[in-house]
Formats: structure tokens, C-alpha cells, sequence
């Protein structure tokens, strides 16, 4: 039994058990709109066929995943209400839950599942066409049943933590036999969820309002969640301050802002409730120069850069450095250690005299050019601090400076660059986000893998084995070693570990208490008067 | 007749450059590396290569940038401007949701500018070297300078943040479901700000233009005779001196349409109005050719528009130039 079972399944005389966990003094207040900012629109709202936070935050309110993370980060059931796993790891038996309809008053059923895992999540969705790559067929023995089978072991908890974030489930009613890139259902979602698509206009807002049939009894207790476009930073922090919106996740707002709102009593800013969601601040090496083709440079450039100054001085000390690239808030892979590489002037150029880079002209040893990927508001501040850094220790670098779309095609596509800094973002499971970035093989082109000219035979067998290693505290074991495996060969540095930020007026309730509560279905939120 | 003749003329002389404006253009965007699937990806965090095919088999990118542009005048010819990838939706649709917001936030900003110019100027030319005056060209200049971007979020602060008179931004006020005058008034309500901010740049330079094309006038002969049949200083001014003195303004009015339609990007980001000017902003960060050519298509056709009205405008104020055209 986890919190949102109980919420569900007892109603409301479970409900202030449940909430005094959360410390909860008032009783929930019925109706109501929450406003919410977002930063940019996305091209399309259907998390069946595409896996981002800007997707979610809008649609999870309105679609269903089979399984979403409970208070203390675990798989819990929403679509689905038990799972098995056969002992070899090929099949994987959902039970689902019965008495849940779609918005537009269809049941739902496994044949959703089955069209949704088939021919969304396998031919179009991001990160899901590699997840599900060796799922064979679902088979649905009766409408309350989907039995996925595999042609290769599938590890439980990787499915499972996968599907928090790609198994978003869509009616199979609206979307068969139209071509699933052009249903109107993409832009005007149809769900099983809490709240139920109302209006978009773009460059506006979305809209969408209280399911009065939803399958959670007396469930949600929101009217409306409005969604609201403010691209620009500081109007979106005015907008919070006069009270046009309520609460912005994921960044949005200036880290300056954020900062400065952390001491106004009226709102909260923390990291609470999007844990699920961390990243880094990264720097990665192409390996085709062969000054970094030399794991010395690469270990020299590490020890140049101060990043505890860094976190410090320019991200306002919201981070920390990191240990390797699965963040401590994963608690089911995280193997603890420190940060592989201290802050050592002395030991980078003693590094690089090794190496054979004596100081030239100048003191100039080499000369690096510098792709900074967009991210966030961050990234162009630690590619100049990364500049300046090397500048001490001999190595010349000039910034390259391009648009998200031209940084990308640059970097992957084109392997023009010596460094490039951006964001790394964990997705639950390393298999999932994280071992693409190391694994050799990735095709040319593919953002954020390994298109570094760098190739292990043990870090890419380390990978394979985790990936359908089935035992958990064996598959933690395995990624223990190859955190360690590429913390030593550093072909892209994992800087930092940081959690994005929400900026939240205290008169939202019930809010940010789960790790995915950004991208979480709010059933249970509410807001005062 | 001979005016629709006219307008027709017009338009028909200008298809060739249109035509070379949009080819250029699109061969212009390719040479930004990276596509819109590129821009999808960076979205959306990434994504295996498969999806990646897949995506630009369905932008239809897998072909050669030759075979796209002519894919994309043959739609042209046939008035088709293709499918935003921002938005999944014709790119007709797309400009015509937006269109009607910069037009309003433009059309009442350059007129306030306009008005407001005129008058500042009228009275900045009648006290030359005085102390209005002075105090007049200064703020003008001040206004000039200052970015559009401060000026807006001062705004904010001042009457959203801190006093509470006016939203800090958005069209209209979410799911009100307010109609006819209700709705006016809401809109109304919604633009001051970002009017108000638009309008003061534009002020200054429709101000110092008015303030010379007055005392340029103010010497001239038929002002003198004005004066000597004994016309008091007012109505010299208003009746004589004052339409002469349009002419150089109405140029401005016309080269600043184009300005005026393609948005302010700053402004509308500031207020998140859902005008034109962002739109093409993010069809460029999002390498949505077909939005991005569509804007620069209906913005071409409207600027000759606009001219042409411009210079039926010229023609009432001045007689002298339809004689002489």
C-alpha cells in the first residue's frame, strides 16, 4: 500500500491519516484554479509519443501512465494495479485497473495498452523506441490483462522506473488507423486522468478542467489547472508576484529570481518534489583531437576547473559536485565516493607536462574550441568559467557560440568541436538516459550519446550486462563498476549534480510531495482561498 | 476602380522580388546548421536516432534542400503556405491566430506614437529654444535610448507589481469567458502597457521629425501671408502650417509598417502577447522554415499594402503629388 492507494481506494476518512504524514493542519479545500508558467511550447501533448518535462507538466494531469513513483521515490500503480515478472525475464504481466474510462466515456482496456506500447511508445516515442526495442508483442488475454514479452531479459525495476516517464498510456479507439504524427488527439489530449483537456491557444495557455467521473473517488479537488506561456524570465517572476500564476517548475524562472524569492515569505522555492528530475552540468571531450584523445589532458582539464566555486559564485550554491553520472538521489544505483577530481592547478599542469604539452608562445599550450549546448541559463556562465580556468593552465579556448538547434547539429552531427558543455539529465535508471552517453555504437547524429570518438570494451560491456542483468543489488553492483570505469577515462565530465527548482506560492497545497510531483497527476492538490 | 487597378499594378510589380525574398530566405536557413529536428530533440531532451528518421522523414527533411524548395513554391503558387512543426497546424492558421494581436498592439502604438508625436512636436517647434522645448526633445532622446525590454518590466513593477492597476501581461485575462464590450475592456485592460511601452519608442522620432518639419514651414512664404491677413497664432498653426508639415511624418508612418509588422519581439516576450513577432522568433530557434516564410510572405504583402495606402494618403494631404504622379 502505498499514499496514493490509500488516497484512492478509502476516500476521505484515509485521506487525513494520509496527509498527516505531510504535516497537514487545514482540511482540503474543494475548487479552485492553479495557474501555472511555463517557459515554451511544445509541439505536441501526447506523452505516449513524446517523453519531456515540457510534455508532462501539462499532460500528465490529463493522461495516465500504468505506474508512477510514490512519496518515497518506489513504483506505485495508477493505470496498472499489479505486475509480475516471469523468472526469466521475458514476460511481464500487468493486471489493470477496471471501472476506468476515457474522457470521452469509452472503457479502458489492455487493447490500449497493447496499441500504445506497440505503436507509440516502440516506433515514436523518445528514449522509448530504444527502451522497448526487444518488446515482441503484448499480448491481452482478457480486457484487464497486457502480458509484454521480450526477446531479452528486461531487468523489473529498469521497466518499471522507465515507465514512470514512458509508459503513458493513449486511447487506441481515437488513434488507430489515423496516422499517429497528425491526430488532432495530439494537440487536444483525450485520457483516464484527473483533469480533462478544456482549450489551447497557442502561445496562450492550455486549459483543463476537473473529470467529475475520474476513478479516484471525490477526486481532484482543483476546478481548472491553467497553463501560461511567459517566455521571458522576468515577466514570468512578475507574473508569480502579482499572483497571475502560482507556481512554475522545472527552472523556469532566473536563477537570480529564484534566489532572491527564496526570502519572500510567500513562496517556496526548492527542489522538493522534482527529485526525480536530476541533472548535471557536463563536459565532454572529442576524442578524435589528440590532445584529449590523451586521458591525462582530459584528467588535467578536470583537475583546472573549480566547481565548487563554481556552484557557489554563479548557480547560487544550489548543486553539488558531482561523484559520477548516476546522482545521489538514485538511491537504487548511487555508490557513493567523492568527486573524482579535485581542484589542482599544480597537479593539471604537472598533467599536461606529462603528456608532452609544454607551454609555448605565451604560456599557451594547445588551443580548444569551446560548443556551448543551451540548456539553461548556466550553461554559457560555466563555459566562460571553463574558459578562464584553462587559461591558467595553458590551454586556449574560444566559445563557440550557436543556438540550441545549431549546437546540437554541431556537436552530434557534425563532431565539429573540441569541448562542449551542456546538461545531462538522469531519468530514473541509468539504462534509460544515461548509458548512452558512454555505450560506443550510437548512430552519427544522435544528440546527447556518445559522439566523442571514445570507445571501451569494458565500459561497453558493462553496459550491456546491466542493461538485462535481472537481479537487482547484481545490477547495482555492475553499475558501481562502470561509474568507476568512466570516472577514470572521463570521456565527458560530470561537473555537477544539481535538482531543478520550483518557485511555488505557499497557498498551493498538497503540492511537490512526491520526487515526480512536477510531472505528476495532482489529484490531490489543492489551493486556499 | 483605377485605385483597386492601381493596387493590383502594384502587387503584380512586386511578385518577382517577393519571389527572390522567400528563395533567398529559405537557401539563407540552410546554411544554420542544424534543422527542426534538431530544435525538436534539444526540446524534448533528446532521443534515439530512429526517432530522429522518422521525424524528418515526417518533415519531409530526408530530401535534398533543392527538392524541399521546390516542394515549397509549388505549394506557394497554389497559395499553400504548408504545415507549421511548431504547431502541427496549416501555417495560414498559425499567422491568422496571431496576426490580429500585433496588429492591434502595433496599429494603437504607432498611432498613440503618431498623435503623441505630432502634438509634442507642434508644441516643441511653437517654444524653439525655450524651456518646453528643451524639456520635450530631452525625454524625447531619453525615450529613444532607453530599451524597449527596461522599459516594460519597469512598467511591471511600477503599475502591476507594486500598485496593482494593471496585469502584468497576457492578452486577456484565461477561460474569463467574458464577450463583446466585456472582453474589449479586458483587452484594453491587458494592453495599456505594453502600448504604452511600444509607443514611446516610436514617440521620439515622429516628435524631433514633426518639430523640424514645423519650423521648416513656420518661414515659409504662404505661413508669412497666413500671418499678414491676420490669422492669430493657433490657427496659423492648426490650419495652415500644420498639414504641410504631415508629409515627412506620413513617409515615417509608411517605412516604419514594416517595423511594425514584424512584431516586437522584446515587447511581446516581456507582456506574453501572442503576437507575430515571437512567432518568428521561434520559427527561427525552432527552424520552422514554413511558419518563418509564411510571416515573411503575409508581412511582404501587407508593407505593399500599406505603401500603397501611404501614398493615397500623400495625394489627399498634398494634391500637388497626384497632379504630378
Amino acid at each position: 500500500m502505498n499514499r496514493r492507494e490509500v488516497l484512492a481506494g478509502i476516500g476521505a476518512a484515509a485521506l487525513s491519516a494520509a496527509s498527516a504524514r505531510e504535516a497537514l493542519a487545514q482540511s482540503p479545500r474543494r475548487g479552485g484554479v492553479l495557474t501555472v508558467q511555463l517557459s515554451g511550447e511544445q509541439r505536441v501533448l501526447n506523452p505516449a509519443i513524446r517523453a519531456s518535462t515540457g510534455v508532462y507538466i501539462i499532460t500528465s494531469k490529463i493522461m495516465e501512465a500504468l505506474v508512477d513513483l510514490d512519496a518515497q521515490g518506489k513504483p506505485a500503480p495508477v493505470l496498472a494495479t499489479s505486475w509480475e515478472a516471469a523468472p526469466d525475464g521475458k514476460t511481464f504481466t500487468f493486471r489493470l485497473r477496471e471501472g476506468v474510462a476515457w474522457h470521452d466515456g469509452k472503457p479502458f482496456t489492455s487493447a490500449d495498452v497493447q496499441y500504445t506500447a506497440m505503436e507509440m511508445w516502440k516506433k515514436y516515442l523518445n528514449y522509448g523506441t530504444q527502451l522497448q526495442q526487444y518488446l515482441e508483442a503484448v499480448d491481452t488475454p482478457d480486457p484487464h490483462t497486457a502480458v509484454f514479452r521480450y526477446s531479452r531479459p528486461m531487468p523489473a525495476d529498469l521497466l518499471l522506473r522507465a515507465l514512470c516517464d514512458l509508459g503513458y498510456i493513449a486511447p487506441r479507439h481515437v488513434f488507430e488507423g489515423t496516422n499517429i504524427l497528425e491526430n488532432p488527439a495530439n494537440t487536444a489530449p483525450i485520457g483516464t486522468g484527473p483533469f480533462k483537456f478544456v482549450q489551447y491557444e497557442r502561445g496562450q495557455f492550455v486549459i483543463a478542467e476537473r473529470n467529475p467521473d475520474y476513478w479516484r473517488k471525490g477526486f481532484p479537488y482543483l476546478d481548472r489547472i491553467v497553463w501560461r506561456f511567459i517566455t521571458d524570465k522576468a515577466a514570468a517572476t512578475a507574473a508569480l508576484e502579482t499572483g497571475q500564476v502560482q507556481t512554475s517548475e522545472y527552472n523556469a524562472l532566473a536563477l537570480a529570481d529564484l534566489d532572491r524569492l527564496k526570502s519572500d515569505p510567500r513562496f517556496t522555492v526548492s527542489s522538493r518534489g522534482l527529485e526525480a528530475n536530476a541533472f548535471n552540468n557536463t563536459l565532454e571531450f572529442n576524442c578524435r583531437r589528440k590532445e584529449l584523445a590523451d586521458v591525462r589532458v582530459r584528467r588535467a582539464i578536470a583537475h583546472a576547473i573549480d566547481v565548487p566555486f563554481f556552484i557557489e559564485n554563479f548557480i547560487y550554491g544550489e548543486g553539488k559536485p558531482a561523484t559520477g553520472p548516476i546522482p545521489s538521489s538514485s538511491t537504487a544505483f548511487y555508490p557513493g565516493g567523492k568527486p573524482p577530481y579535485e581542484f589542482d592547478v599544480k597537479r593539471s599542469n604537472a598533467l599536461l607536462d606529462e603528456a608532452g604539452y609544454k607551454r609555448g608562445a605565451g604560456g599557451i599550450r594547445f588551443s580548444l574550441k569551446l560548443v556551448p549546448i543551451q540548456n539553461g541559463e548556466d550553461v554559457p556562465l560555466l563555459a566562460t568559467f571553463i574558459q578562464q580556468s584553462l587559461q591558467n593552465v595553458g590551454i586556449r579556448v574560444e566559445i563557440v557560440n550557436l543556438d540550441n538547434a545549431g549546437a546540437l547539429a554541431t556537436v552530434y552531427r557534425d563532431w565539429n568541436f573540441d569541448l562542449a558543455t551542456g546538461w545531462h539529465q538522469y531519468r530514473g535508471d541509468p539504462a534509460v538516459s544515461t548509458t548512452v552517453w558512454y555505450r560506443s555504437g550510437s548512430p552519427k547524429g544522435a544528440p546527447w550519446t556518445n559522439q566523442y570518438g571514445w570507445q571501451s570494451a569494458v565500459v561497453d560491456k558493462l553496459v550491456d550486462d546491466a542493461a538485462t542483468e535481472l537481479d537487482p543489488a547484481r545490477r547495482k553492483a555492475l553499475y558501481a563498476d562502470w561509474v568507476k570505469a568512466v570516472n577514470d577515462e572521463i570521456p565527458v565530465w560530470m561537473l555537477t549534480e544539481r535538482t531543478f527548482l520550483a518557485a511555488t506560492s505557499k497557498k498551493v497545497k498538497n503540492d511537490h510531495n512526491y520526487p515526480r510531483w512536477g510531472s505528476g497527476d495532482w489529484h490531490d492538490t489543492w489551493i486556499e482561498a | 476602380m483605377t485605385i483597386l487597378l492601381l493596387a493590383l499594378r502594384r502587387l503584380a510589380a512586386s511578385l518577382p522580388t517577393l519571389f527572390l525574398i522567400l528563395a533567398g530566405l529559405f537557401l539563407l536557413l540552410q546554411l544554420a546548421p542544424g534543422d527542426t529536428v534538431d530544435a525538436l530533440m534539444a526540446q524534448m531532451g533528446g532521443g534515439d536516432p530512429a526517432t530522429a528518421e522518422e521525424l524528418r522523414r515526417y518533415y519531409g527533411l530526408d530530401v535534398s534542400a533543392l527538392v524541399q524548395l521546390g516542394r515549397y513554391l509549388l505549394r506557394l503558387v497554389r497559395l499553400d503556405l504548408g504545415m507549421s512543426a511548431i504547431y502541427g497546424k496549416p501555417v495560414a492558421d498559425v499567422i491568422a491566430e496571431r496576426l490580429p494581436v500585433t496588429l492591434l498592439l502595433m496599429g494603437t502604438s504607432l498611432a498613440l506614437a503618431f498623435l503623441g508625436g505630432m502634438t509634442l512636436g507642434v508644441i516643441a517647434a511653437r517654444t524653439v529654444g525655450r524651456w518646453p522645448d528643451t524639456l520635450l526633445s530631452t525625454l524625447g532622446l531619453v525615450f529613444y535610448a532607453t530599451p524597449s525590454f527596461w522599459f516594460g518590466l519597469m512598467g511591471i513593477v511600477v503599475f502591476a507589481i507594486t500598485l496593482g492597476w494593471l496585469p502584468s501581461g497576457g492578452f486577456e485575462e484565461v477561460g474569463s469567458g467574458a464577450t463583446g464590450l466585456a472582453r474589449a475592456l479586458d483587452i484594453a485592460h491587458h494592453l495599456v502597457l505594453p502600448t504604452v511601452t511600444l509607443a514611446l519608442i516610436f514617440l521620439a522620432t515622429y516628435l524631433r521629425v514633426m518639430r523640424t518639419a514645423m519650423l521648416e514651414v513656420m518661414n515659409l512664404d504662404f505661413v508669412r501671408t497666413a500671418r499678414a491677413k491676420g490669422l492669430g497664432p493657433t490657427a496659423v498653426t492648426v490650419r495652415h502650417a500644420l498639414r504641410n508639415a504631415l508629409l515627412p511624418m506620413v513617409t515615417i508612418l509608411g517605412l516604419q509598417a514594416g517595423t511594425m509588422l514584424g512584431g516586437s519581439v522584446v515587447v511581446e516576450s516581456v507582456f506574453a502577447l501572442p503576437g507575430l513577432g515571437r512567432l518568428a522568433y521561434e520559427s527561427v530557434v525552432q527552424r520552422d522554415l514554413n511558419t518563418l516564410l509564411g510571416i515573411v510572405f503575409v508581412s511582404a504583402i501587407l508593407v505593399i499594402l500599406i505603401n500603397f495606402a501611404v501614398d493615397l494618403l500623400y495625394a489627399w494631404l498634398d494634391p500637388r503629388i497626384a497632379a504630378g504622379g
